[in-house]
């Protein structure tokens, strides 16, 4: 995470601190002025001309699976991440089928999005990794901010939105801003990176109650028989043994 | 402004183990109690009831039960020359809110500490010398014996139910029992929990190593149960969902249906819910308690007058509570001077993990809070740990207590942590994995204290507690040896790749590692180095008195709560036989 101190942390402070945080990643991004980085220059001006084309007809159609958070174009981001980060293959479902993109949006659009739980007094500093999360923004801020900073990465070195890359391309831009090596224009990539991969594992191996982990396919893949779960008469008749019983959610018991 | 209450006798500050075992006990005195908890009330119906209880997402990962840290939390740094940042969301720890306090979701893990552990400091010397001792170390006796807690850890077992075998019952040492503890009177009042896969194996293991392998001691009831006050325990469930969760059966020992609902039949008991205690008030000579200020939901403000107050407020919210209140000296690492806040310490804890055949099968979902197969080969004086270059050690087990598949999906190293060799990697050995861990002891060290933060304060407006906490040498040493110890077990065991691991050091506020927070008000026989007698009674301040891990002088190879309840129960007795009938110092300084 050391790469993360790299970034220059004031011009985002200077957007989230005037309450624009929760403005669309795309006004965020515009906003900035003059760059607060050299490099950031060609990533703003391909993110901003990529923003101002009208919506391709995928983003119009994702949105009849009814968004309370992402906008289209997040939502496109968004399923390509997914898909990079767990793809479909006959060892278990991709996050995308899984739902891990209605899991982010409505995981994003409440109280946990929100901040709730989350101390957010100032003063803020950047501190060490030991003492954690530091940054003034709330997971959908940071989440939201985050987007439009790798879809500008994204732009900026491989001229195309992370959804138009083929797949190979897109797993070298995650991994670049995995790694920390991506320099995103407000957020510390690795800190993006990091809460964005919990909540894809949160959606593909929560209970399906909160819209990800469609069918339990995660579960079945690992073999987590879910809830509720009454092994006491089990626990020796399986031992060392592959569990046969039912792969059961709240919802199938509620 | 304040709205002043009508006095009461006895004040509980908190409602979690130690308020509900004092207010239990205190029933028989006839006076008048009151217990402020500021979480709300719950119960196993209809709050922790099937399926709805066993949601990994809202209590495990959302932490629901939890402290809310928007409110209250603290600052940290790893040393005194840093700048203590907030703990903004919750992580290392996660400290209770609400009656029952963190009983309600703990694993429930129920251990005795060692003679050893009370006596840590004479022990180490007589065997080895003072030199050993690191300049830099607080080792301190306890003031209180393994021998005069021994009926209170009796008492506390009985309360929790504890599924267990004795391996020491009365001096005579029993194989499959843990040898190494003290002698006990009575054997557990439960059989232990069924075996799992990895208890059987590591078991095998360890005993081929030579070790002395038993059942870990589990607050997770074997068989129905009725305690010694009537309170009936349902057999445990193996669901998995135990620690951050409530329990459906009644069979994870809570104070919340065991002892809470038998103080509430006293008619002289109340219970306010919602209720922050804000700070001890003191009179003009300052060694005197007169009462509490507190605000409620709506927050007003009110002053509640006590002639006795008992913070019972969680090992941390008792620490602060004094320096909040101005009661006892603070420490200072500069002077060496003052003892609130000092002598704070943790668990050092390490281990490995074990990455099995196809054909081998943990599965590990089937599991409970506390089920495991121990081994106290290493911990306290049970073998020479001056050979390993540290002081203390480590219980070492493997424990099988879910496999809740967001928290836990273990990979070989080098697995990346995303793409198709990340899935294929976690469907492979989800199943089949076991985890041997080593729970250190924590030395308590001059650098580890608590104090008040110069800058951050909580909703109320009160500074936040600054907590200044790291891994030192010794600790560092101990997680290393005992991981290795750990990864020696699981090769023993059969595994095809062993991963040995430690907390990170330096200690990191971020990744869950245990709710052990020790030290800060720690109990002892001299003023000038503990803050509170054997009796847990402030020694400035002698109508206040402190429970919970916060009164260990350091830290053992062990679970805490096992001791905490054994000391509520302490205390309780010498409210009762001594201080009730005659207030005043119970020991003279
Ligand atoms: C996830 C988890 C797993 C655990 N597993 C184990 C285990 O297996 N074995 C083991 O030995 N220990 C375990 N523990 C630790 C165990 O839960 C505690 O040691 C025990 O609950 C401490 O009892 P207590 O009375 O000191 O505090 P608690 O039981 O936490 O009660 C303190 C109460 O005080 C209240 N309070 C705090 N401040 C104030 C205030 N200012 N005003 C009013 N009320 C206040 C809190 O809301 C809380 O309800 C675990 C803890 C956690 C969180």
């Amino acid at each position: 995470m050391g790469d993360d101190k790299s970034v220059d942390r004031r011009g985002f402070l200077k957007v989230a601190g005037a309450g624009a945080a929760l403005a669309p990643a795309t006004a965020l991004a515009q906003k900035i002025d003059p760059p607060v980085q050299t490099h950031e220059a060609p990533a703003r001006a391909a993110m901003d001309h990529a923003m101002a084309m009208p919506a391709p007809a995928a983003a119009k159609h994702d949105s009849l699976d009814g968004w309370l958070f992402f906008n289209p174009d997040e939502v496109s981001f968004v399923k390509a991440a997914l898909d990079t980060l767990i793809p479909a293959d006959p060892t278990g479902p991709g996050a995308v089928e899984a739902g891990c993109a209605t899991y982010m949006d409505r995981q994003l659009s409440g109280a946990y999005g929100r901040g709730a739980r989350l101390y957010m007094q100032g003063p803020f500093a950047e501190g060490t990794p030991q003492q954690g999360y530091q940054l003034p923004l709330t997971p959908a801020d940071l989440i939201r901010a985050g987007i439009a900073d790798v879809e500008a990465y994204a732009l900026a070195t491989r001229k195309a939105r992370l959804r138009d890359l083929d797949a190979a391309t897109r797993a070298a831009v995650l991994t670049e801003v995995d790694q920390g090596k991506a320099q995103l224009a407000h957020v510390p990539a690795g800190i993006w990176f990091n809460q964005f991969l919990n909540l894809t594992m949160e959606g593909y191996f929560g209970d399906p109650i909160y819209g990800g982990n469609k069918d339990k396919a995660a579960w079945k893949m690992i073999g987590f028989p879910g809830v509720p779960a009454m092994y006491a008469d089990m626990i020796d008749e399986f031992r060392n043994k592959p569990y046969t019983g039912a792969t059961r959610g709240i919802q199938d018991i509620a | 402004m304040a709205t002043q209450l009508k006095p009461v006798d006895v004040l509980l500050v908190g409602y979690g183990w130690t308020g509900g075992i004092l207010a239990k006990e205190l029933a028989s005195t006839g006076l008048k109690i009151l217990a402020l908890e500021r979480g709300g009330p719950r119960d196993t119906s209809p709050d922790f009831l099937e399926p709805s209880k066993d949601d990994e997402i809202r209590f495990a990962v959302r932490h629901e039960l939890m402290q809310d840290v928007s409110r209250e939390t603290l600052t940290f740094r790893n040393d005194s020359k840093q700048t203590a940042l907030p703990m903004r969301q919750l992580g290392s720890f996660l400290p209770g809110n609400g009656v029952g306090g963190a009983g309600v979701h703990w694993n429930g893990v129920t251990w005795r500490f060692s003679p050893w552990d009370h006596e840590a400091h004479t022990r180490t010397v007589e065997k080895y010398g003072a030199k050993i001792i690191p300049e830099d170390m607080h080792l301190q006796d306890w003031g209180v014996s393994y021998d005069e807690l021994e009926p209170y850890y009796d008492k506390f077992e009985k309360t929790c139910g504890v599924s267990g075998k004795a391996g020491n019952l009365k001096g005579q040492k029993i194989d499959g029992g843990n040898v190494f503890e003290g002698a006990r009177t009575n054997e557990y009042p439960n059989p232990p929990l069924k075996q799992t896969q990895a208890g059987a194996m590591f078991d095998k293991a360890a005993r081929n190593l030579g070790y002395h392998p038993f059942p870990a001691p589990a607050s997770n009831a074997s068989q129905p149960y009725v305690n010694p006050d009537g309170i009936a325990y349902g057999q445990c469930h193996y669901c998995g969902f135990c620690e951050r969760f409530g329990c459906e059966a009644n069979a994870k020992a809570s104070p919340h249906f065991t002892v809470m609902p038998i103080a509430a039949k006293n008619p002289n008991f109340e219970l306010r819910t919602n209720a922050a205690v804000q700070k001890v008030l003191l009179d003009s000579t300052g060694k005197k308690a007169i009462g509490v200020v507190y605000i409620d939901a709506r927050g007003r403000e009110f002053i509640q007058p006590a002639d006795l107050v008992v913070l019972s407020a969680f090992a941390l919210g008792n620490v602060a509570l004094l320096l909040w209140s101005g009661i006892g000296k603070p420490y200072d690492p500069v002077t060496h001077t003052g003892v609130v806040g000092r002598s704070y310490a943790y668990q050092a804890s390490s281990g490995a993990t074990a990455f099995f055949d196809e054909k081998t099968y943990f599965n590990n979902f089937m599991g409970a809070g506390a089920l495991g197969t121990n081994i106290d080969d290493f911990n306290g004086d049970s073998y020479d740990f001056a050979k390993y270059g540290f002081i203390g050690g480590g219980g070492i087990g493997a424990s099988t207590s879910g496999g809740r598949p967001i928290q836990g999906r273990p990979t070989p190293p080098g697995t990346p942590r995303w793409g198709l060799d990340w899935k294929k990697a976690t469907a492979r050995h989800y199943l089949h994995t076991a985890n041997i861990s080593n729970q250190g002891s924590n030395m308590a060290h001059r650098a580890n204290y608590l104090d008040l933060d110069p800058t951050y304060r909580d909703i109320y407006g009160r500074p936040l507690m600054r907590m200044t906490f790291n891994f030192l040498d010794n600790e560092a040493k101990l997680m290393k040896s005992l991981a290795d110890v750990c990864a020696t077990i699981g090769k023993e065991m059969g595994a095809e790749r062993v991963d040995a691991r430690t907390n990170p050091v330096p200690y990191s506020i971020v990744p869950y590692q245990s709710t052990h927070n020790t030290g800060g008000a720690v109990m002892g026989d001299d003023p000038r180095t503990s803050v509170v007698n054997k009796y847990c009674q402030v020694w400035d301040v002698p109508n206040v008195f402190v429970t919970g891990a916060c009164v260990f002088p350091q830290n053992a190879g062990k679970n805490p709560t096992g001791t905490v309840g054994a000391l509520a129960y302490w205390i309780a007795d010498a409210l009762k036989d001594k201080y009730l009938k005659s207030p005043g110092a119970l020991v003279r300084a």
